[in-house]
């Protein structure tokens, strides 16, 4: 018992917060949409449209821009998404289709692309989208006087990395325009997920005139020209963004949304009350402390799904006790149970894992660690064992820093991470909670931490977005791994032209990192929010990408029109 | 009163340059920067961004540099929020933080004062107890727990008022001005309760009321004016607190205005964005502080400036 009452008063202590929170007041009632019915094109009929058709979504923070070269955070890109065009883009459930691009060929190499453009693609101006306008703005992208926070991810495209380092000026760079349709990209190395790249914001294009005339206040409203399915109507700082219907976009008939108005609302409770007043369809996130009292009165609206990101702690490498002690480093890692982790702590359905890359690539098979197919029980005595063959016991334990970022979340976790390592190790941990930007710097000095919490979420839909944090020059490899078999084959996935061997190289650096025991993974993530049932067009996708002008408003259902109407539309269907 | 006035304002400038050099060096001396992000910025980039803003010079460079832009009134570029300077953010956001400010202080004051008063002249009896005994509750309830307390009942059970937002409209200013002024009614009715009972004490008091002065006149005239010098001192520096916004109130009610810069400013290390709010914050003080210093002369007519010495 004196070894399991750590465990015990964790469990109290996390037990309870929901508790404490039982909230008193009455569940909200949410209108009840009609049934969708789809015309022949799978476009929704007129008849089951809400009138008005203007979609309030809440968004996370005030986006730090709205320069898409400039843009990092969800918030940011969101919005982005729906301003501009890249060219690909995604369908509702997150596949890569053309976008400013009507079709491309590539190279038998995969080294060239050639883009050939939508020939009704339209600046918001009614100006055509060109060729040039996409050299124009990769260049600037890349430019490091732009001062493009996501310019690597251009990093594919030849001469893109002597430009970053200011080797060559940004008219090098490997794109050109065959005419004013035809866009070529030159690559470095065959990079198979370079499709998906271009749907993110550092790849659209920027209307040049407008940069140009206005500068840093670009992207005002009124200044700002943009090329995707909405435009910019109006922002008022911390208040709300709305933009509005792009009448010249290339798709512009399909789009059903008039206007769509982004508002930032950090806090999660303020949203949800939001929401619940009905001044939402859409949330950003939902209180992290509700979640079983949403599942029992808001199950209709409430919406978790699995997400490309992992959450994980990191080892220092460079430091002792971690330097050099892989025994210590996979002894604490086993030792953590992580079904009880985020079935009894996180709570939101996460995912646990023993990965680093998330489960869902379609092209990728992550491989499987010994330890994951152990009972916990197993675990923990294998735990024990390298615990002491690393050189502690009961009567010598291991003292340890676990820093974390100050969040509820980040506390609750490393609590409980805390209590099974003292439960099962007898280690005894120092938890440290510091600042946000206090304890990216300390991560990235490498001076004070020993554990530290770390997680990503893919910038694209490749593995490969996951195992490049650990390159031993990357910026954020904090773990400080520094493995040169390892960066070889980083260099050799970089390179491989055959996507088998590819996904069989990327396996490989992934059982790498987990041999060399390099993170302690948790979970993957879930995204978690509310939606409004009328609102349709959206689906769930593993990259979070949901495009406004899917999406549509269908209406409530009227008190005399009853359920059978459904119920037949659903027969039709089947 | 002129040359009184001439030199309170000529001390502010000291003041003032005090108070941005230690706002100026204290942020720098926090760790971390601006632009650090869970995303690592490449190096080339990160000096690129740096010497964009000037943040490559040495710092004491930097401070003469942005002493310079004050003085011609630019408070330079948000190092947050890009696409804004931090002229244009104090300028959206001041309007929404003045505009709860001034009506919250308003009624902050009638009702503050009317019941301070009542309560003074009921001293000691049940209407005395019930306004100090709902005074303390105003004083000890956070704004974070009556924010959502409000809400919860007048937005989702009841329905009547949006549960957030902003526009200039009754319907969105109504809960966060009840928010912001209900411990400062509190406070302004204890203020006042207990100075007036002071001053109902006083022997001029016992004077116009042994010459047969009506009561009302004698409570109007003659006792509430002094009674309010207390509430005047409080108003000063409340004044300026509430007009640059509440953070707690702004998150609770997504509101727009400036109390947040204050938090958020520091924690995204935006340089020049806490810069802005603190000279905004303290050019209000000063100017509030001289305003109740020249009220001071008004109410009470044993002080006076006119030879630049306040007599008492």
């Amino acid at each position: 018992m004196s070894r399991l009452w750590p465990l015990c008063l964790m469990l109290l202590l996390v037990g309870c917060s929901e508790q404490s929170e039982q909230p008193v007041e009455p569940p909200p009632s949410l209108a009840d949409p009609v049934a969708v019915e789809l015309d022949a094109d799978g476009r929704p009929v007129p008849d089951i449209l809400a009138e008005s058709q203007v979609i309030h979504r809440g968004n996370g923070e005030e986006p730090q821009t709205l320069d898409p070269h400039l843009a990092e955070g969800v918030p940011s890109t969101n919005i982005l998404r729906d301003l501009f065009e890249g060219l690909t883009t995604t369908t509702p459930d997150g596949h890569i289709v053309p976008g400013a691009a009507q079709h491309w060929d590539i190279s038998r190499d995969g080294l060239t692309y050639t883009f050939f453009l939508d020939p009704e693609g339209r600046w918001s101006n009614g100006e055509p989208v060109t060729a040039e306008d996409f050299v124009w703005s990769w260049q600037r992208a890349v430019d490091p006087s732009t001062g493009a926070s996501y310019g690597r991810m251009l990093s594919p495209v030849a001469n893109a990395e002597a430009i970053f380092a200011g080797e060559l000026p940004p008219e090098e760079l490997g794109v050109t325009a065959l005419n004013d349709s035809t866009f070529q990209v030159d690559l470095n190395h065959p990079s198979p997920y370079f499709l998906g790249l271009l749907t993110h914001p550092t790849t659209y294009p920027v209307y040049r005139e407008a940069v140009e005339a206005y500068g840093d206040s670009h992207v005002r409203p009124g200044n700002l020209v943009s090329n995707g399915a909405y435009t910019l109507e109006e922002w008022r700082v911390r208040s709300s963004i709305t933009l509005v219907k792009n009448r010249a976009y290339r798709a512009a008939d399909d789009v059903i949304v008039e206007r769509v108005v982004f508002y930032p609302l950090e806090d999660e409770n303020t949203e949800f009350n939001r929401f619940r007043a009905g001044d939402l369809h859409w949330t950003y996130q939902v209180p992290s402390n509700r979640f079983q009292w949403l599942r029992e009165n808001l199950d209709e609206a409430l919406m978790v799904t699995p997400w490309f990101g992992t959450y994980f702690f990191s080892f220092n490498l460079t430091r002792p006790p971690f330097k050099d002690n892989l025994a210590l480093r996979q002894a604490l890692n086993l030792a953590v149970d992580r079904e009880i982790l985020t079935e009894r702590v996180s709570r939101f359905g996460e995912i646990p894992t023993f990965n680093l890359v998330p489960p869902g690539l379609p092209e990728y098979e992550p491989p499987v660690t010994d330890w994951a197919d152990m009972t916990q029980k197993e675990r923990e005595d294998e735990a024990r064992r390298l615990y002491r063959e690393a050189g502690y016991s009961e009567e010598k334990p291991l003292a340890v820093e676990l820093r974390y970022n100050a969040s509820e979340n980040h506390r609750k976790i490393a609590v409980a991470i805390a209590a099974m390592w003292k439960q099962v190790l007898g280690v005894r941990t120092r938890l440290i909670n510091e600042e946000f930007r206090v304890f990216l710097q300390n991560r990235a000095q490498r001076r004070v931490t020993e554990v530290f919490r770390s997680g990503w979420i893919g910038d694209y839909q490749d593995a490969f977005t996951f195992l490049e944090l650990f390159h031993s020059e990357h910026g954020r490899n904090d773990a400080g791994y520094d493995n040169p078999r390892f960066d070889r084959l980083l260099e050799r996935i970089a390179a491989e032209r055959v996507p088998a061997s590819r996904r069989n190289l990327m396996a490989e650096a992934e059982r790498m990192i987990l041999a060399d025991q390099v993170i302690l993974p948790v979970y993957n993530y879930v995204t978690k929010r509310l939606i409004d049932p009328r609102l349709k067009g959206w689906k769930e996708n593993v990259m979070d990408h949901h495009l406004t002008r899917y999406m549509y408003l269908v209406r409530a259902r009227e008190a005399g029109e009853e359920e059978d109407a459904a119920e037949e539309a659903e027969g039709e269907e089947s | 009163m002129l040359k009184y006035s001439l030199r309170r304002l000529a001390s502010a400038i000291p003041t003032l340059f005090l108070l941005i050099t230690f706002a100026f060096f204290l942020i720098r001396i926090a760790p971390g920067g601006p632009f650090d992000s869970e995303r690592a910025l490449p190096p080339e980039i990160e000096a690129n961004l740096a010497a964009k803003y000037h943040l490559d010079e040495p710092l004491v460079f930097q401070y003469g540099r942005y002493l310079w832009q004050i003085v011609r009134g630019d408070l330079g570029p948000s190092f947050h929020y890009r696409d804004w300077s931090v002229n244009d953010l104090i300028a959206q956001g001041a309007p929404v933080s003045f505009a709860l400010g001034v009506a919250a202080l308003l009624l902050a004051l009638v009702i503050g004062v009317i019941t301070g008063a009542w309560a003074a002249l009921r001293q000691n009896k049940p209407v005395d107890y019930t306004v100090m005994s709902i005074a303390m509750v105003g004083i000890s309830i956070p704004n974070f727990v009556m924010a959502p307390l409000l809400i919860l009942l007048f937005a989702i059970v009841l329905g009547w008022l949006p549960a957030g937002g902003w526009a200039f409209s009754f319907d969105r200013m109504i809960l966060p001005v009840i928010t912001l002024a209900l411990p400062m009614i509190a406070y302004i009715a204890r203020i006042t309760r207990g100075s007036m009972i002071e001053v109902l004490h006083s022997s001029y008091i016992r004077t116009v009321r042994a010459k047969g002065m009506p009561e009302k006149e004698v409570i109007l005239r003659h006792a509430l004016k002094p009674a309010l010098l207390p509430v005047i001192s409080y108003l000063g520096p409340a004044a300026a607190a509430i007009l640059t916004g509440s953070v707690v109130v702004e998150r609770i009610f997504t509101i727009p205005g400036i109390g947040s810069y204050f938090v958020q400013g520091a924690l995204n290390r935006d340089y020049t964005l806490v810069m802005g709010v603190v000279i905004l914050y303290g050019v209000l003080i000063i100017l509030f502080n001289f305003m109740v210093d020249l009220l001071y002369a008004w109410l009470d007519p044993r002080i006076r400036y006119d030879d630049g010495e306040a007599e008492t």
